[in-house]
């Protein structure tokens, strides 16, 4: 079974698992992801693979919690096995030598855009990126990023690190000051990838984002993650996760993510009293 | 003793003890609660036991259906379930979920002026009572031949396949994409249609043989069939992937919220749970619900419905009930049960509320007009016909495509326009060199029982191409 060789908290709700997982080393692409279940009876959980070693036989992924399922999942400790791990799944991101590239993260997106940002680089493009979050404590990968980029600009809500403000606005200004790119990725919250993608795509710059909608068995057999690309229906698992900004129906995606808030919220507070013995 | 009589042929057909509509509508257990034991030696007796016996040419996999009859007539309840294994591996699953009366009961001399014999109810008991009181008794297997066959799948077709070359004394591994096995028979058919402990016992059987099992394996991805066939020492491949992507109906409002399709909606209550109250997977349980389509899925998706809660469940299709491909036995249960049909109907649009939740579906009744392709008569929209039906969950029945990972991934194998592999349905063999497949995956939705024909008949290729060819 895969065993968590490496755990690491990244933030106060962000963890980084190093996972024994020798196939999907060496399978896995950049932009793939995984699907994990942390306990029986579990939901399934998929994660972008943040970061592999084909040599080393591991993967990284990097998670938040957000609900049950994550806060079960980050109860567990280094040499406890994960009981279900499946993957590569999904298409692997488009490489080339674009030129100059933009790639901004934001939140817990971050981590998703680290391997693409290191494929990006590895295929010798110049690389701008922009790390959006919170708070200076809700910001990862800081080092790791501003290694791999030529230029790194950080920025947060509340001004805690970097310049105070959203990754949207470093855009804004960038292209004011007549920059140039060829290519822009942009990984983060939905409504956060639809404003800042909004104005790359304006600007004509092509622009991928990468979704993370509702899924279960991530082969594309529920056709729970479906999008609206293009005005056609796409399976997100299967055709993405990645997909031309320009292209989506952000409104029809925003809302399918809202779902399943309510029943989230009381597993997750069904599952504090039982671990607490209070209602959180 | 005289164990058939020609006169037991003209009593009636036992009918097999079901729990009644109005309880089994709050559970998810079984609705059909399975012979006694006398009642199956009575229904046993009643078979002619033909000479020529024609139900047996109407079985895809040719159960010696006489024989097993004869041994339940006779009360050797456990030798009756091995006849039956001796080509059909999974018995209790095939009495349960078969559609007998177009295959084997159709042809039974009983049917022609009374009612056939119902070989399904008995196939059922035989391997149930063996499931319960038999031991595990290895069966008759050739020595190891140092071939190593790969299964992609495991559903009926790749266990079928798997049963086979483990008795001829192949190495088998079944790969399997989800954290447990059984393919459809695990996320697609419901508890109270086929329990999943009789699926597991059936596995379990299949890897007491020696069958291994990789779990969370996902064929194309994990491992290519190149990669396994070149680095990985397989000497073949059987693809048995299934019928993987649901289709749509491509109407508007089809992404709102409370619109699954049928794969997403019984993966959600079966393979995770969702039926059960503490379930960490959620399902939205709607107070009235519309499934769209005529199928066994369709079916499945409607039960299953009612048994979430809904107060009403209603089946939309757009032809006649003489034209729905669900068995008959689910027809008359979801009847029974309540389930609304309105037939002749077939949605336009779903509509949701300014949060994409939904809250109804448009539809417009149809006429049937001359016979399409297939030889069913046309559907055709009335015109200025739609109206609206209330509901909060809208499930697509309408069909599943072919899963495109593995020929993506597959290079040289040849795929049909409608994206299924191209195989031999006699058997088995594709374009490419030693890679099989059989099933939905060829075939495109059909059913358990036709899967486990094609998995049985490219099992007999696999022999003959690594065995008998080779050593030629």
């Amino acid at each position: 079974m895969p065993k968590i060789i490496k755990k690491e908290r990244l933030s106060e709700l962000v963890y980084r698992y190093r996972i024994d997982a020798p196939r999907i080393a060496r399978m896995r692409r950049a932009g793939q992801f995984i699907i994990l279940r942390a306990t029986t009876d579990g939901e399934r959980v998929p994660l972008t693979i943040a970061n592999a070693s084909a040599q080393e036989g591991w993967i990284e992924v990097i998670f938040q919690v957000v609900g049950k399922s994550t806060k079960i999942l980050s109860i567990l400790s280094e040499g406890n096995d994960i009981i279900d791990l499946a993957g590569p799944l999904g298409r692997p991101t488009h490489i080339e030598k674009f030129g100059r590239c933009l790639c901004i993260g934001g939140g817990v997106g971050i981590a998703p855009l680290f391997p693409i940002v290191t494929a990006l680089k590895a295929a010798g493009n110049d690389i701008t990126t922009i790390l959006g979050a919170r708070s200076s404590n809700l910001l990862l990968l800081e080092d790791d990023m501003k290694q791999l980029s030529n230029r790194l600009i950080v920025t947060t809500d509340d001004g805690s690190r970097g310049t105070r403000g959203f990754a949207a606005d470093i855009v804004k200004k960038l292209l004011g000051e007549g920059e140039k790119f060829d290519f822009s990725v942009v990984i983060g919250p939905a409504m956060m990838m639809k404003i800042t993608s909004a104005i790359t795509v304006a600007a004509g710059i092509k622009t991928f984002v990468s979704l993370n909608p509702i899924m279960i068995d991530g082969t594309g057999m529920c056709g729970g993650c479906r999008v609206t690309v293009g005005g056609v229906t796409k399976f997100a698992c299967v055709d993405g996760p990645e997909f031309d900004a320009s292209k989506i129906d952000w409104d029809e995606m925003l809302k399918r993510l809202n779902g399943y808030r309510k029943f989230e919220q009381e597993s997750l507070e069904r599952h504090n009293c039982i671990i607490t013995g209070r209602p959180s | 003793m005289t164990t058939t009589n020609k006169n037991a042929g003209r009593a009636g057909r036992t009918a097999m003890k079901e729990q009644e509509p109005g309880v089994r509508v709050k559970n998810f257990n079984e609705v059909p609660l399975g012979y006694t034991e006398a009642e199956a030696k009575a229904e046993a007796r009643r078979c002619l036991q033909c000479k020529k016996p024609m139900c047996v040419e109407g079985c895809p996999v040719n159960v010696k259906i006489p024989e097993f009859i004869r041994l339940v007539a006779e009360g050797k309840f456990i030798e009756a379930a091995r006849k039956i294994k001796e080509t059909n591996a999974l018995p209790a699953i095939c009495g349960r979920v078969c559609p007998q009366e177009t295959q084997c009961e159709i042809r039974c001399i009983l049917g022609k002026k009374g009612s056939p014999v119902a070989v399904g109810n008995l196939e059922r008991f035989a391997a149930d009572y063996e499931l319960a009181h038999g031991k595990f008794v290895m069966p008759a297997m050739k020595p190891k031949n140092e071939k190593k066959v790969g299964v992609v799948g495991s559903g009926p077709a790749g266990l079928t396949t798997a049963g086979e070359l483990v008795k001829e004394g192949f190495d088998v591994v079944i790969f399997e994409a989800f954290h447990e096995p059984g393919g459809v028979l695990v996320y697609g058919i419901p508890e109270f249609r086929l329990p999943k402990e009789i699926v597991r016992k059936e596995i379990n059987y299949l890897e007491k043989l020696g069958v291994k099992l990789e779990r969370n394996f996902i064929v194309g991805r994990t491992a290519t069939i190149d990669g396994l066939m070149k680095e990985e020492g397989f000497d073949a491949i059987f693809v048995g992937s299934g019928a993987g992507l649901p289709s749509f109906m491509h109407i508007p409002g089809e992404n709102s919220i409370g619109v699954y399709s049928a794969n997403e909606y019984l993966t959600r209550s079966n393979l995770m749970k969702a039926y059960k109250d503490d379930a960490d997977t959620p399902i939205i349980r709607g107070r009235h619900v519309v499934t769209v389509g005529g199928g066994n899925v369709a079916m499945d998706s409607a039960r299953t419905a009612l048994r979430l809660g809904a107060q009403t469940s209603t089946v939309v299709y757009r032809r006649t009930e003489t034209e729905m491909p669900a068995r008959a036995a689910e027809i008359h249960h979801a009847k029974q049960e309540g389930i609304i049909f309105k037939l002749l109907t077939n949605p336009v649009a779903v509509l949701a509320d300014d949060k994409g939740f939904v809250k109804g579906i448009r539809c417009i009744r149809m006429e049937l007009g001359g016979p399409d392709e297939s030889g069913r008569r046309r559907p055709v929209a009335v015109k200025g016909s739609e109206f609206d039906i209330e509901c909060d969950v809208v499930i697509i029945a309408i069909g599943n495509s072919p899963n495109p990972l593995i020929p993506e991934t597959t290079p040289d194998i040849s795929v049909s326009k409608h994206g299924t592999i191209v195989a031999s349905e006699a058997d088995g063999r594709t374009s490419k060199k030693f890679v099989y497949a059989g099933g939905d995956i060829v075939t495109g939705a059909a059913t358990v029982i036709l899967a486990m024909g094609a998995g049985k008949a490219a099992a007999k290729s696999i022999i003959e191409d690594l065995l008998i060819s080779i050593n030629k």
